[in-house]
């Protein structure tokens, strides 16, 4: 038990979600304490991943079903701080629907521990633990908002379709327990005989699961009610949050046990990829709802990071948490450009209310030109990089008609990313929205924007920073 | 030698279009604003004159070459000029001036912002033209759609959001091939830097593919029939200066492009392909003149025949004669000019009687004689009169491709007498016959900033009819230099 250190975040994290309920029940009218409490906890834990666990080389505890390595301490920072963003700037968003309540950090704070057990999971069992704690907290967020019937409508929607998809992965879980004797990666992996074509049907059980969690376009169909529904904070934390965890399970589940496996899960994963890329790109053309405009581009940029996944190298696997790093930057940008338009604290969310913005708020518009291009991928935004990288490790494998399929819906991402500019650039002006935000909004727009647009003066930082993940 | 000119000419625009951004806006002071733009842009110029005092016109090697770690172990940010890349910059730093002065007129909105697009804008279309990476080239190469979609979007005409996207998609579509091509490039020789491309060469069995890929963008961009509908619309519907900066700069990129990657880098495969450029490039002279002749808005006019010159540009290059390559640069270089002179002249009629039909005008001749006798000198220059500069590049085209083939060269050759036919029968409807219209009479003729800027495009045009030397003594050796490398890499095929 000397390593027990190696958990702290995870067990610091725990006894604090404990604390705060005990201490929410008992003081009255503490949100603003709990927030300020979460917001504490959540960036000690980082500090405590940042100190504890950043350079260890590989450490497995628990016989071998926890894991603690660089890829699981750098995801851990990134979910982390990106749940401090979203927490933080959700707070006004929050007060103006009269929902800033205890629950919600206290929530957040439990979907995190979730996200981050299952980052470290080398085991099935830990890994369904983990994906089952930060869904059934992500259920209730996205209800969060319960007068209102679109956000039940959308919690309720996420559950159903959530626990089909686990019923699927559990059952693909068992598969791969039954022939192979054990639900530990590493065991799974010496065990395997890859003669067994039941082990495939469990891999693709799994990976159906996994793809829900990710939303990869064939399985995709909740993401646009549900991000339409929830509260905007909540799909902001949607759009982030899961998926770096999600993303991790994937690496590790298809790069530990079936690496050797890979001509059975290659094809699956090009064809998940190429079908989000295509699909997020033209089902999002007609839109008019920003965030279900958001949802199907996070389905188009899923693919993307799927493509990185597809090549079986560890610099697929860096490109690919690269990506998702950039994509986190920009949809932070994005969001925050959404939650200031508000005229007389309503808020607006369709595209055609960001007409003519330019000229009232001609800040606010440039950001959003900048974000808007980055997402499209136009140099030298910190999309294009993004992209960059991930096709470069796509044409290494010569997967050519990956990369010509991916940049070809990047051509069709581009017009409904254009169509939001022409809308905000070429229309006619319309109201001016309030310019009341918290210091934090505008930090975290400022910010996004600032790293996306000077991202090419330094690009090698991130370089580095991910090229010391080392899966195979 | 250490100061880094070209990173300075790089980035001198933008830093300008910075100050632009944090400028007061509030007393809608515009002079200020346009004197900042302006003195940037004279500045740039400034330099890049004096570039080409320092340059070195008797090697063909890169010169003033930087060369920093950018994307470690994979780019470098690596620019430098040599004799074709120079005559591009000094274009671009000398019509972007020109575009700032004319803003008066045209740009009644926004001007503070129009003069960042355009601004930023110069600073990637330098950075094209002297980039000596593939990865860099691209970046340069499509930002300028950022740019350039916002003049075109915010500040055009009434289909102004629909040639915008078209313009924004067809050339992104085109480019992204470009960008697997350039990747793939990467992992087949390991580095995507420019001169030790050159020198490695990259193998005959990957160069027919990835011609075709640069060709897609190059193509689009140049524009060679028959992708060229973007053109005629995104130049209707572009304000003046954004017209202007499109055809006198935005096309060269492609032809530029051509010379540098698709011939440098590729010589089997250009090789192969010439037949199919020589087709297209004898079906955009005759098809674009034929079509230029039936149209009745005068810029639609002007941009058929860009297209039609520029089908003259890509048969030049692929003459792989030294006459034809040097005709196509300097045909070019005449182009940006004519071209851009002949927008400048629509432009202020259009500001004076808000038409662009040719039939709304007629024997303006009376009216504003100083202008007419302008228009007329760019008139003949775009057909390529002796004593003008667009006949070098011609004369110097048609001459390379006669000594490649024959039958080529005859049909081009019937292309300059449809020009001539097209130019002289809209200089004739504008300029002479009736006073078809009242209002017509109450033009006054040009201003100063206007006389400016046409007898600014004027002097080197005539010049340069008169006086080619200093632009062929420019190019020659790197011309010969590339023509040399071309044929021994066929010989070793």
């Amino acid at each position: 038990m000397e390593n027990l250190q190696l958990i702290l975040p995870e067990i610091f994290i725990a006894l604090s979600i404990m604390f705060l309920l005990i201490f929410g029940v008992f003081k009255k009218n503490s949100s603003e304490i709990i927030q300020n409490i979460s917001l504490l906890v959540l960036l000690v834990t980082a500090v405590i991943v940042f100190n504890e666990t950043l350079d260890v080389k590989k450490i497995t505890l628990f016989n071998g079903g926890v894991i603690i390595d660089y890829l699981s301490s750098l995801m851990k920072i990134i979910t982390l701080l990106a749940a401090f963003i979203v927490l933080v700037i959700s707070k006004s968003y929050l007060k103006i629907f009269k929902i800033f309540k205890i629950e919600y950090p206290i929530l957040i704070l439990s979907s995190v521990l979730g996200m981050m057990i299952m980052i470290s999971s080398n085991d099935l069992m830990v890994f369904y633990m983990g994906l089952e704690l930060q869904s059934l907290a992500l259920y209730v967020l996205a209800t969060f908002n319960r007068d209102q019937l679109k956000s039940s409508e959308a919690g309720l929607k996420y559950f159903v379709l959530s626990a089909l998809s686990s019923g699927l992965l559990l059952y693909g879980c068992s598969l791969i327990y039954g022939f192979s004797g054990s639900t530990n990666f590493d065991v799974i992996a010496n065990e395997l005989n890859s003669n067994e074509y039941v082990l495939t049907f469990g891999i693709v059980f799994i990976l159906v699961g996994l793809s829900f969690k990710i939303s990869a376009v064939p399985f995709h169909m909740w993401a646009p009610d549900v991000y339409e529904g929830s509260p905007t904070s909540v799909t902001l934390f949607f759009t982030m949050v899961p998926k770096i965890a999600a993303l991790t399970v994937f690496i590790r589940f298809l790069y530990v046990p079936f690496l050797n496996l890979i001509d059975q899960w290659q094809m699956i994963l090009i064809f998940l990829s190429i079908a989000s890329m295509l699909f997020g790109a033209i089902a999002a053309i007609g839109q008019k709802n920003i965030k279900r405009l958001a949802a199907y581009s996070s389905i188009g940029h899923i693919g993307y990071v799927l493509a990185g996944l597809a090549t079986g190298t560890n610099e697929g696997i860096q490109s690919s948490v690269m990506y998702i790093s950039i994509y986190i930057i920009m949809n932070l940008g994005l969001f925050s450009c959404l939650l200031m338009m508000k005229r007389n604290n309503e808020y607006y969310e369709d595209i055609d209310d960001l007409s003519g913005l330019s000229k009232n708020h001609p800040l606010l518009s440039l950001s959003l030109l900048i974000i808007l291009f980055s997402l499209a991928g136009i140099p030298p935004m910190a999309g294009f990089f993004a992209k960059l990288y991930i096709f470069k490790t796509v044409i290494e494998q010569s997967m050519y008609f990956l990369a010509i399929v991916g940049l070809l819906s990047t051509v069709i991402a581009a017009f409904y990313y254009l169509r939001i500019i022409k809308i905000i650039y070429f229309d006619k002006e319309k109201e001016k929205f309030d310019t009341d935000h918290g210091s934090w909004l505008k930090f975290s727009l400022t910010f996004s924007t600032i790293l996306i647009l000077l991202y090419f003066i330094f690009p090698t930082q991130l370089v580095q920073v991910v090229s010391r993940i080392n899966i195979i | 030698m250490n100061f880094p000119i070209i990173s300075a000419l790089i980035l001198l625009p933008t830093i300008g279009s910075i100050f632009l951004l944090f400028s007061q806006n509030k007393n809608e002071n515009t002079v200020t604003v346009k004197y900042v733009a302006l003195f940037t842009s004279i500045v740039n110029f400034i330099l890049s004159i004096y570039l080409w005092y320092l340059f070195d016109r008797t090697t063909s090697d890169f010169q003033f070459v930087e060369d920093r770690i950018w994307l470690e172990g994979f780019v470098n940010y690596k620019v430098g000029i040599d004799g074709i890349s120079i005559l591009f910059i000094i274009l671009t730093t000398f019509i972007t001036p020109l575009c700032i002065l004319s803003v008066n007129n045209s740009i009644k909105t926004r001007l503070r912002d129009f003069l960042i697009a355009i601004l930023i804008m110069e600073s990637f279309m330098i950075g094209v033209f002297c980039s000596l990476d593939l990865i860099i080239f691209y970046l340069f190469f499509e930002a300028g759609l950022i740019p350039m979609f916002l003049i075109i979007g915010i500040w055009g005409g009434s289909r102004r959001v629909y040639s915008a996207f078209k313009f924004f998609l067809y050339t992104l579509l085109g480019s992204v091939l470009m960008l697997v091509a350039i990747i793939s490039i990467y992992w087949i020789t390991g580095t995507t830097d420019v001169i030790q491309l050159y020198e490695l060469g990259i193998d005959a069995k990957y160069q027919n593919l990835l011609w075709l890929a640069f060709f897609s963008s190059f193509a689009v961009k140049t524009p060679m029939w028959p992708v060229h509908t973007w053109l005629p619309d995104a130049h209707v519907e572009a304000p003046t200066a954004g017209s202007v900066l499109l055809a006198a700069i935005l096309l060269k990129m492609a032809g530029y492009g051509f010379i540098r990657f698709s011939l440098g880098l590729f010589p089997i495969a250009s090789d192969i392909y010439t037949p199919l450029i020589y087709t297209l490039s004898v079906i955009a002279i005759i098809f674009t003149s034929l079509i230029a002749l039936m149209q009745e808005d005068m810029k639609k006019l002007i941009a058929y025949s860009s297209v039609a010159h520029m089908g003259f540009v890509t048969l030049g290059i692929f003459t792989i004669q030294q006459q034809g390559i040097e005709g196509s640069i300097i045909q070019m270089i005449s182009h940006g000019l004519v071209s851009a002179a002949l927008f400048f002249c629509v432009g202020v009629i259009y500001d004076r009687m808000h038409s662009r039909l040719i039939s709304s005008y007629g024997g303006i001749v009376a009216v504003i004689p100083k202008y007419s006798v302008l228009f007329m000198l760019f008139t003949l220059a775009s057909i390529g009169l002796p004593g003008t500069s667009g006949f070098i590049g011609e004369f110097l085209i048609l001459m390379g491709a006669f000594k490649d083939s024959f039958l080529v060269a005859v049909i081009a050759s019937l292309g300059v007498i449809l020009g001539a036919a097209y130019m002289l029968w809209l200089y004739k409807r504008v300029v002479f016959g009736k006073l078809v219209n009242k209002d017509l009479e109450k033009m006054i003729d040009l201003n100063h900033s206007e006389y400016f800027i046409l007898s600014c495009l004027a002097i080197p045009i005539l010049f340069f009819g008169f006086y080619p030397e200093p632009l062929i003594d420019t190019i020659e050796v790197s011309v010969k230099n590339l023509i040399d490398t071309y044929n021994l890499s066929l010989m070793n095929k």
